[in-house]
């Protein structure tokens, strides 16, 4: 390679338009003012007026978004509602995805192509005609209401619950927490349960001395792809949660939309982004320890 | 084929091999084996790979089950004991040393599994480390261990639990000469010194000679001779084993075959009585012999190997040679 700096410079630069550009225009934002116009949010940089118009521009700038923000305690219902409900989510996802994850492991090779294709699969659908078919599945008169009755039982009111967004989500990141899962568990050397059984495990002692340890590093992986995208999710709760269910992502697009409060909702995309950078920064620090 | 005569053994094997058998699909892994390993005896399973010896003492630590017959220790049916509840240790080719694990908890591992107290497991793991020079490595991870000191760590670490009989499954096969070499003299001193038995896995005959009390030499699935080295090495009952143990010149002889180990030819410049001429084809210098390949006469060309202790012989390639032996070196096999 003639230029090697071309080629390490291209991630930056990608970052620097993708990422860092927006997170400076959203933070800008964040520190605003409403106004009713167009667009609807004050200062507005006007670089034709040189220093003078940045001076200007900068002076006006305030904390006011924040205030409210840490002033109003809907948001920090909205906050710790949208951790709870990614957090059980994740945790239902860990128990159902690690057996899927590894039953698969142990299969042979053609069969584990074709299991692991059908984690993948429902991609080939888009994602939201499948969260509108759970609200075929979840609503009142849906196919689950019609089954518990053909068994005669009591019908589930699920729609518009928190309980519906739960299922949504573990529904919609299972591949998210599988995959990784399945790429650590298909390495784990089987001679090492072996080797675990001969000094005196049991088939169960082996698993949780052996092979849960060594798939700690699939098991945070997983759990950080899926908890911290789903902080912020607002299809699903949109789709099927109540009116009660209160997530960030729904926050944001309400005040942005729904309010037009463009500052309020860039406020709380920043302390969102800001708390899930920790999460975000350990998972950085797994992968490259897995990779190095 | 027939299994050889086994040495009879005087007390009651620990092991006993009764008619196995194991399948997998349709190839017969091993094929209607029966053996004895006494106790404290260092026992080898020598053939080519596929042989079948892996499979035989995989089906002893429990790993694989018979398809028929049975499997003794102390003569005890263990066929319903599953690996975690048999008394054999078995050390991995690969070592399957747990990576998340410290050297000391490597070697703890069985005996936090058995129920050591603390204080004992923790003299024993120092006992184990000392046995195999690795004394002051208790927390080096395996992935900071060279390859020899993974080796002794995976055999402390089948040894701790004080097992009946430690089964090694080609447990040198991933180091290098010298080091397999000084090896496999240390693995023969640690089990005379512990008195425990050892069977081994091994497709390297050297290995086994110098290892073993006793070979097994087996192919396709079955045993084929089973004695001390030095007799299957020099009163081999088939040309198979005559051929996979060492250099062989083989001779028709009616329905069977003469043998004579190339280290019993002798090599002339000048003719001699009784001896065979031919044309020199071939000199391998290899210290401390050298071995000459004599071509003469129709049939394969004879193998001679000469130990270096004098002057060379004044012998080059396309000279020619006679080739003698005593009588007494000739060794007839019945097929």
């Amino acid at each position: 390679m003639r230029r090697p700096w071309l080629v390490a410079a291209l991630p930056y630069a990608w970052l620097a338009v993708f990422f860092a550009l927006p997170f400076l225009l959203v933070a800008k934002l964040s520190l605003s003012h409403t106004v009713l116009a167009i667009p609807p949010y004050a200062p507005q940089l006007d670089l034709s007026k040189g220093q003078a118009g940045i001076a200007a521009f900068v002076h006006e700038l305030g904390v006011q978004a924040y205030g409210r923000l840490a002033s109003d305690r809907l948001y920090l219902v909205a906050y710790l509602s949208s951790l709870k409900l990614a957090a059980v989510a994740t945790a239902i996802l860990l128990v159902v995805g690690y057996p899927i994850a590894y039953g698969m492991s142990r299969f042979g090779p053609g069969a584990r192509q074709a299991l692991l294709m059908a984690v993948i699969l429902p991609f080939w659908t888009s994602f939201l005609i499948r969260i509108y078919a759970w609200i075929a599945i979840l609503k009142p008169a849906g196919l689950l209401n019609q089954a518990l009755g053909a068994l005669r039982l009591p019908p589930a009111h699920l729609l518009d619950t928190d309980a519906a967004v739960i299922i949504g989500l573990v529904y919609a990141y299972l591949p998210f927490m599988v995959l990784p899962l399945h790429a650590v568990l298909e390495r784990q050397d089987e001679r090492l349960i072996e080797a675990a059984e001969d000094l005196g495990c049991t088939p169960r002692q082996a698993f949780w001395r052996i092979t849960v340890p060594l798939s700690l590093p699939g098991i945070a992986a997983g759990v950080l792809l899926c908890f911290i995208p789903m902080v912020g999710e607002f299809v699903i709760p949109d789709l099927l949660g109540g009116s009660t269910t209160l997530m960030l992502g729904r926050t944001i697009w309400t005040e942005f939309f729904a309010d037009r409060d463009w500052p309020m909702a860039s406020a709380v995309a920043i302390v969102l982004l800001a708390t899930l950078a920790l999460p975000i920064a350990l998972f950085q620090r797994q992968q490259s320890k897995v990779l190095g | 084929m027939d299994p050889g005569p086994d040495r009879p053994v005087t007390a009651a094997p620990l092991v006993r091999f009764e008619g196995v058998t194991k399948r997998f699909g349709e190839l017969t892994a091993v094929d209607g084996v029966s053996l004895d390993v006494a106790e404290g005896e260092f026992f080898a399973l020598l053939g080519p790979s596929g042989c079948g010896k892996t499979t035989l003492m995989r089906m002893l630590a429990g790993f694989a089950t018979p398809d028929e017959g049975r499997i003794l220790l102390n003569g005890a049916d263990i066929a319903d004991l599953p690996p975690h509840r048999r008394p054999s240790s078995m050390m991995f080719q690969t070592y399957a040393l747990f990576p998340h694990l410290n050297v000391e908890k490597n070697i703890a591992f069985g005996l936090k599994q058995q129920g050591w107290p603390k204080d004992r497991a923790a003299q024993r793991v120092e006992e184990m480390l000392s046995l195999i020079r690795l004394e002051g490595l208790n927390r080096r991870r395996p992935d900071q261990l060279s390859g020899g000191q993974a080796q002794r760590v995976a055999l402390a670490r089948a040894l701790a639990p004080e097992p009946k009989i430690l089964l090694l499954d080609e447990p040198l096969a991933a180091l290098d000469r010298k080091l397999r070499e000084e090896t496999q003299l240390e693995l023969k001193s640690i089990q005379r010194r512990l008195g425990l038995t050892f069977m081994i896995v091994t497709h390297d005959q050297d290995e086994a000679m110098v290892v073993a009390d006793r070979i097994a030499v087996m192919r396709a699935g079955q045993i084929a001779q089973v004695g001390p080295p030095r007799d299957v090495y020099e009163r081999p009952t088939s040309r198979y084993v005559a051929e996979f143990l060492g250099e062989a010149n083989l001779f028709p002889d009616g329905a069977g075959w003469r043998l004579v180990r190339p280290e019993k030819m002798t090599l002339s410049a000048t003719p001699q009585a009784d001896a065979i001429p031919g044309e020199v084809a071939e000199i391998a210098y290899f210290g401390d012999r050298t071995r000459y390949v004599v071509r003469g006469g129709p049939g394969r060309p004879l193998l001679v190997s000469r130990a270096n202790l004098g002057p060379p012989l004044a012998l080059k390639v396309g000279d020619k040679g006679w080739v003698s032996w005593d009588a007494e070196a000739a060794v007839t096999l019945p097929s």
